[in-house]
């Protein structure tokens, strides 16, 4: 049999051709008559005004690093949960410990008002 | 019959050997062919799972549904495909043509990756990845990347305001998802989605386990951002969001994905947590375990189409809200003591740990749906003075929600009163 | 040569290449795009070492995670699609040179250590992961990094809010 990761590796490299193939038919079949309002941005039929640019809004990068944050948490957390059913009972409660303090630290977040989206 | 895929793997194998190809190659081709399959059938899936969802939602909203192309309107979605496909290959000319392209690739690559891991049977699966559970989280973020990508090659700003939205709701719901995931894991003992299945042959998870389950199923609705949580790309509002640019085949590669996705949910919600393959004989019979997995899968995803017809919209600071503020202090909680009961228990019988895990379950619940009561966003709301004139989710001047910490539900009441209609009810 | 070789050199040249791009680029959201890529790839070759659990952050986290975070950023602060940056400056060719001897001198500082050129030993018998999960909560071994990890991701959190300037604030 071939290796777990050899497998994915070989998925993953058919998986590009899945979309691609019925994106190409589509190229290659499709008309082609460029025009000029064909080409404009979408705003629900009134034409574009101002420049495209998008306010800067803290939330976004707010919810992104929360969440890397818990992402490097879960990434510890899942050898724990492999491993605390064999071992002793504060193991288990180490663990726990760990979360804990990260749920402390998103209750803080919350009281901050920083989850809220403005 | 009993074990389909073993006789079909040595068959070919056999085939291969005999007709005088190197033994070391066989593996490798075989593996080709394990790959293909399992991704074409997941394409091919899309395309009953889309008639299927547009014949259930239409009886539940007492109407047929397609039933002019082929019997039952079964070819429907061939039909549209082959439109989509013949359609004039748009690529707005203030786009990023490489970002572009590379969009619905990513999109459907982080869908169609997961089913590399997904055990269907006993003996029918891709690779038994060590680290199965992580692999899922690592898959879904390719999501996330193809939908960034598509909003801002776009070249179009409501793409990119868009793209933005639908990315904070799914990197949000991502924690308590990865959360509720880690309670199968601890209850079984490895990543191995494999060994998660095994390991439910005394009881489901999703019985030990409830609120779990239920947290699994709400993230990962969010994650497909499906109905109730679809408001970057309802259909009547805001009109496609992150892919408005896109058109043709391009969106229709979008469009399988997020079908594909939904599905995909139903088999990881039955892997997880509600015994994957197992039933009645199917440890003899591995061909039957796959029937069984089939019929949990698409008893899931009836579930979610019920919940796309049946539930309206939640509006984005519900749903984040709803998110960081209940579901994820509710996963850790639950995260925390189960680990701790379960180990306290762990020389117990386990039928008292069963039930001790369950109780934990319940208590955490009633502690959410106690703390969900208390705040104003989310209480259901009075009836507005004027009840006959309709707001919508567009209206050109949203009023700013009370934020939490200065209004006790009362006052809450009073400022939700001129709030839009849009609420969780 | 190897299949592993063939492949390893494959992911290698990807990697390289894509991060050259990412260098290069003058789009910055294509740059910050190759950068993705590039993890990819070096998570890629962490499977080739059968390094499962690294595969699995290296790709969860790094690239899901820290990458999108700055495609994000960039995207945030970017006025504009087709905005290029300045690509190169007057130091550029010193600067070519002193990295191209920077790099020299880790590649002779490398060959020097001892397991150099030997191929990698086999993993250990027994499960990495279980070993792993073990060795955290283990007094003895690696849990007062492990508590103390999730204190700095703590302190990380409280950071955040902090560099935000407290409560989100901008308009749409």
């Amino acid at each position: 049999m071939v290796s777990d990761w050899a497998f994915i590796g070989i998925f993953f490299f058919l998986a590009v051709f899945f979309p691609l193939v019925p994106i190409l038919a589509g190229v290659a079949l499709g008309p082609h008559k460029p025009g000029r309002v064909k080409g404009e941005a979408y705003e629900c039929g009134i034409e574009t005004r101002g420049p495209a640019r998008i306010q800067f809004r803290a939330s976004y990068y707010l919810y992104a690093l929360v969440f890397l944050i818990f992402d490097v948490e879960a990434l510890f957390l899942f050898p724990w949960a492999v491993a605390y059913g064999r071992l002793p009972l504060y193991a288990a409660a180490e663990g726990a410990v760990f979360l804990l303090l990260l749920g402390a630290g998103l209750f803080y977040l919350w009281r901050k008002g920083s989850l809220a989206w403005r | 019959m009993g074990d389909l895929f073993t006789a079909v793997t040595d068959f070919l194998n056999g085939l291969l050997a005999s007709r005088g190809i190197p033994d070391a190659a066989i593996p490798w081709i075989f593996a080709v062919a394990r790959a293909f399959l399992l991704g074409f059938s997941g394409l091919l899936l899309v395309v009953f799972l889309i008639w299927y969802e547009r014949k259930l939602v239409a009886r539940m909203q007492d109407r047929i549904g397609p039933n002019r192309v082929g019997p039952f309107g079964l070819f429907q979605t061939f039909a549209d495909m082959l439109k989509l496909v013949l359609k004039e290959d748009l690529v707005p000319p203030r786009a990023d043509r490489i970002l572009f392209s590379l969009a619905p690739i990513l999109a459907v690559m982080g869908v169609v990756g997961l089913w590399a891991v997904i055990p269907i049977a006993a003996t029918a699966y891709g690779a038994d990845l060590e680290v199965g559970a992580l692999f899922l989280i690592a898959a879904g973020s390719l999501g996330t990347l193809g939908i960034l990508m598509a909003g801002w090659s776009s070249g179009n700003k409501f793409a990119l305001l868009g793209a933005f939205r639908v990315a904070a709701q799914l990197v949000s719901y991502a924690v308590p998802a990865m959360l509720a995931v880690l309670i199968p894991v601890m209850l079984s003992g490895t990543m191995r989605l494999t060994g998660i299945v095994e390991a439910q042959g005394g009881m489901w998870f999703a019985a030990a386990a409830p609120l779990a389950a239920l947290v699994f199923l709400i993230a990962s609705l969010a994650e497909v951002a499906r109905a109730p949580f679809e408001l970057l790309e309802a259909e009547s509002e805001i009109v496609a969001g992150y892919h408005v640019e896109y058109s043709g085949i391009r969106f229709g590669m979008f469009f399988a994905a997020e079908f594909l996705h939904a599905f995909t949910i139903g088999a990881l919600l039955t892997v997880l947590f509600l015994g994957g393959w197992r039933g009645p004989g199917a440890e003899q019979y591995p061909t039957l375990g796959a029937v069984y997995f089939a019929a949990k899968s698409f008893a899931a995803y009836s579930l979610l189409v019920w919940a796309r017809a049946t539930l309206p919209r939640v509006r984005i600071d519900q749903m984040l809200d709803f998110c960081w503020k209940v579901l994820v202090p509710a996963m850790i909680v639950l995260v925390a003591a189960t680990a701790v009961v379960d180990r306290a228990l762990a020389d117990s019988p386990p039928d008292i740990r069963q039930w001790a895990l369950l109780g934990l379950n319940v208590l955490v619940t009633a502690a959410a749906v106690a703390l969900l009561g208390r705040r104003p966003r989310l209480h259901p709301l009075t009836p507005s003075p004027s009840p006959d004139i309709r707001r919508d989710h567009s209206s050109s001047n949203p009023p700013i929600p009370p934020s939490f910490s200065r209004h006790k539900p009362g006052e809450g009441r009073g400022a939700g009163g001129k709030d839009e209609g849009g609420g969780i009810r | 040569m190897t299949a592993d070789q063939i492949v390893f050199l494959v992911f290698s040249a990807v990697g390289l290449g894509l991060a050259i791009l990412s260098v290069t680029l003058r789009n910055l959201v294509r740059s910050a795009f190759a950068l993705i890529g590039c993890l990819f790839a070096v998570a890629a070759l962490y499977a080739l070492l059968e390094a499962s659990l690294f595969v699995a952050a290296q790709a969860a986290i790094y690239a899901g995670a820290i990458a999108a975070l700055i495609v994000l950023v960039v995207m945030l602060t970017r006025r504009e699609q087709g905005e290029q940056t300045a690509q190169s400056h007057r130091y550029a060719p010193a600067a070519a040179l002193l990295s191209a001897a920077i790099v020299g001198g880790i590649v002779w500082g490398l060959s020097q250590y001892m397991f150099f050129g030997q191929t990698a030993s086999a993993l250990p018998p027994g499960d990495p992961v279980m070993e792993l999960g073990s060795a955290l909560v283990d007094e003895l071994r690696f849990l007062l990094p492990f508590e103390a990890v999730s204190v700095l991701l703590l302190s990380a959190l409280i950071g955040s809010v902090l560099v935000a300037g407290g409560a989100g604030k901008g308009k749409e």
